[in-house]
């Protein structure tokens, strides 16, 4: 132990190592809770086969037609829809007390945040991961190649990094955790429905065309498509990264300084 | 022997309200200091200044020899907190819930492992172990968040109000492990609403009323000054109240209080009783009820402040 000569400050090595203790207690809770198993297997699951089996016929003439469409689009509005999680358990750590446990500890000050954003990924990983193979199973052809599919991964990844800062500015704003669940259905559901994700976007009104093509879940998720059935296009991967970055830069000092505010 | 804990005037706002106004405390390493005060008084924020997670706006703090805002790091590195607000993950198990400060602390997986399983079972909580902490009971869970702030062995311990809410057993339990703990040499700082667990378990007081010490000592010396009992005579007649009062007042450091039916005095001396028993004899004043108890932190306050504690609810920040 180092209670007899601490240190005056976290080393950036120790930080790291306290992240990852929090990013494992997260991941430790995903057994504990059945609500979290249920929103990252069995939600993407249902999305996947209910959009697939039910509208698919409809909207593409075939299924299978429609799971090459649908499949890159599932997992990119799976994965943002999914990513506002971290809101509501960092919310409930503030409210119940747990965030006040961590913070009289001699831990990194950011390792609390940190730790919830790194397990989030590995939640996302599992889901995309989990969609894939489904989505292999139900007919789905990869048209590029396992570097077109490790890319998408890394984009959905790195923008999931970037839309965890709106969920943790939700997080440290609302009262109680069920106000980050509002936040979720009433702004996120619509957002990344109002995209290319289920439907082409010519088949919409003109006006809503408008915005639909403006919308980074559509940008997200062309360049998804492209990276799994190809042919890859660096202008929505490149524009997928800006947006990445974009949301990290106008949320993540946003998000620390409510933060700091409410602790 | 130095002291464990210093505060000199410390002050904080939230917004418009004051929540401190100049708190001075000190606490010799190796004993307890009880904290009394009702709800909103500042004994929860007091508690927050002291383990890092507030900033105070005026005064400062010592704990184990480091400031608390300067050298917070080290700070964090004495404390353990337990407290109304600094909660165990729920939805984690005893084990894992010890294992994740254990491994925070720096601790090797097999250190926290072996650290986690002695708490358990100093703390009775082996068979519940396995089990999330949100299935255990009110006693059971603060066991766990007590041995929760154990795991790093602190030097410097806070309990705010560890036993508010607990039955009697429960909290007998609670006595008993704070008990265990002085005896290993660890300074606590103790809050608490009721007066009496204050007397068992605290070497000193301080008593906090809007944000300022309003007195101090050791029980014994707090005791004396307020009325270590609550002298309650209620006569058959209403017209005998009168009566009633004047014996009191001739009889009881304090002046008593006169209600509707009945007249509360506070006593330091039992012996008392029998002077009292007496005289009312001699005014052939027939007494209904009778009854010598043990003073609230209601009566502390009345006794020290001239008016009663005023039950708010604490600010939550």
């Amino acid at each position: 132990m180092t209670t007899l000569h601490p240190t005056a400050r976290v080393s950036p090595l120790a930080g790291l190592r306290h992240t990852m203790t929090l990013a494992w207690r997260s991941l430790v809770q995903v057994k504990h809770n059945p609500f979290e198993i249920l929103d990252l297997s069995i939600q993407p699951i249902m999305f996947l086969l209910l959009f697939t089996y039910v509208f698919g016929g409809a909207i593409s003439g075939d299924t299978g037609d429609y799971l090459q469409f649908a499949l890159p689009g599932v997992i990119v509005q799976n994965t943002i829809f999914a990513t506002m999680n971290i809101g509501v358990m960092l919310n409930s750590d503030l409210t119940k007390g747990v965030f006040d446990r961590l913070r009289a500890l001699p831990i990194a000050r950011w390792a609390p945040l940190a730790g919830r954003i790194v397990a989030d990924t590995v939640k996302q990983a599992w889901s995309v991961a989990l969609l894939l193979v489904l989505g292999l199973v139900m007919g789905f052809q990869v048209g590029t190649g396992v570097a077109g599919v490790l890319g998408a991964f890394g984009l959905m990844l790195a923008f999931c990094l970037g839309i965890a800062w709106l969920a943790v500015l939700v997080g440290v704003s609302v009262s109680e955790p069920d106000k980050v669940q509002i936040f979720s259905f009433a702004v996120m559901f619509p957002l990344t429905f109002t995209s290319n994700v289920f439907a082409p976007t010519e088949t919409m009104p003109g006006w809503l065309q408008v915005w639909v093509k403006a919308n980074p879940v559509t940008v997200l998720a062309d360049a998804v498509r492209g990276l799994l059935t190809g042919p890859v296009q660096s202008g929505p991967v490149l524009a997928s990264l800006a947006w990445a970055v974009g949301l990290m830069l106008v949320f993540a000092p946003l998000a620390v300084w409510r933060f700091k505010k409410r602790v | 022997m130095t002291n464990a804990i210093t505060a000199e005037g410390l002050v904080k706002r939230f917004g418009g309200t004051t929540a401190l106004n100049g708190v001075d405390l000190a606490v010799r390493a190796g004993a307890v200091l009880g904290v009394l005060g009702p709800n909103g008084a500042g004994k929860t924020t007091t508690v927050r200044i002291l383990a890092t997670l507030l900033r105070p706006d005026a005064g400062q703090a010592r704990v184990a020899g480091f400031d608390v805002v300067r050298d917070a790091h080290r700070v964090r590195s004495a404390i353990g907190l337990t407290g109304q607000y600094a909660s165990v993950d729920e939805t984690l198990t005893g084990t894992e819930n010890l294992l994740l400060i254990g491994r925070l602390l720096g601790m090797s997986r097999r250190d926290a492992k072996a650290r986690a399983a002695e708490l358990l079972g100093r703390f009775r909580l082996d068979e519940a172990a396995g089990r999330a902490a949100k299935t255990y009971s009110g006693g059971m869970r603060r066991r766990l968040d007590l041995a929760a702030s154990l795991v790093g062995r602190p030097r410097v311990l806070y309990l705010d109000e560890p036993t508010t809410g607990l039955d009697p057993r429960a909290r007998n339990e609670m006595w008993d492990i704070v008990r265990d703990l002085v005896a290993d040499g660890v300074t606590v700082l103790l809050t608490t609403q009721y007066l009496e667990e204050a007397d068992q378990l605290a070497d000193e007081i301080v008593v906090i009323d809007h944000g300022r010490v309003i007195a101090g000592g050791t029980p014994a010396e707090l005791k004396a000054r307020t009325g270590a009992q609550t002298l309650v005579v209620r006569p058959a007649r209403r017209d005998d109240l009168e009566i009633v009062r004047a014996v009191l007042a001739d009889l009881a450091p304090a002046a008593p209080e006169l209600s509707e039916h009945e007249v509360v005095a506070q006593v330091t001396d039992p012996a008392v009783l029998p002077a009292v028993v007496r005289r009312l004899d001699d005014a052939e004043v027939v007494v209904a009820e009778l009854a010598l108890r043990g003073s609230t932190l209601d009566e502390v306050f009345l006794a020290l402040t001239g008016h009663r504690a005023e039950i708010t609810e604490e600010v939550a920040v």
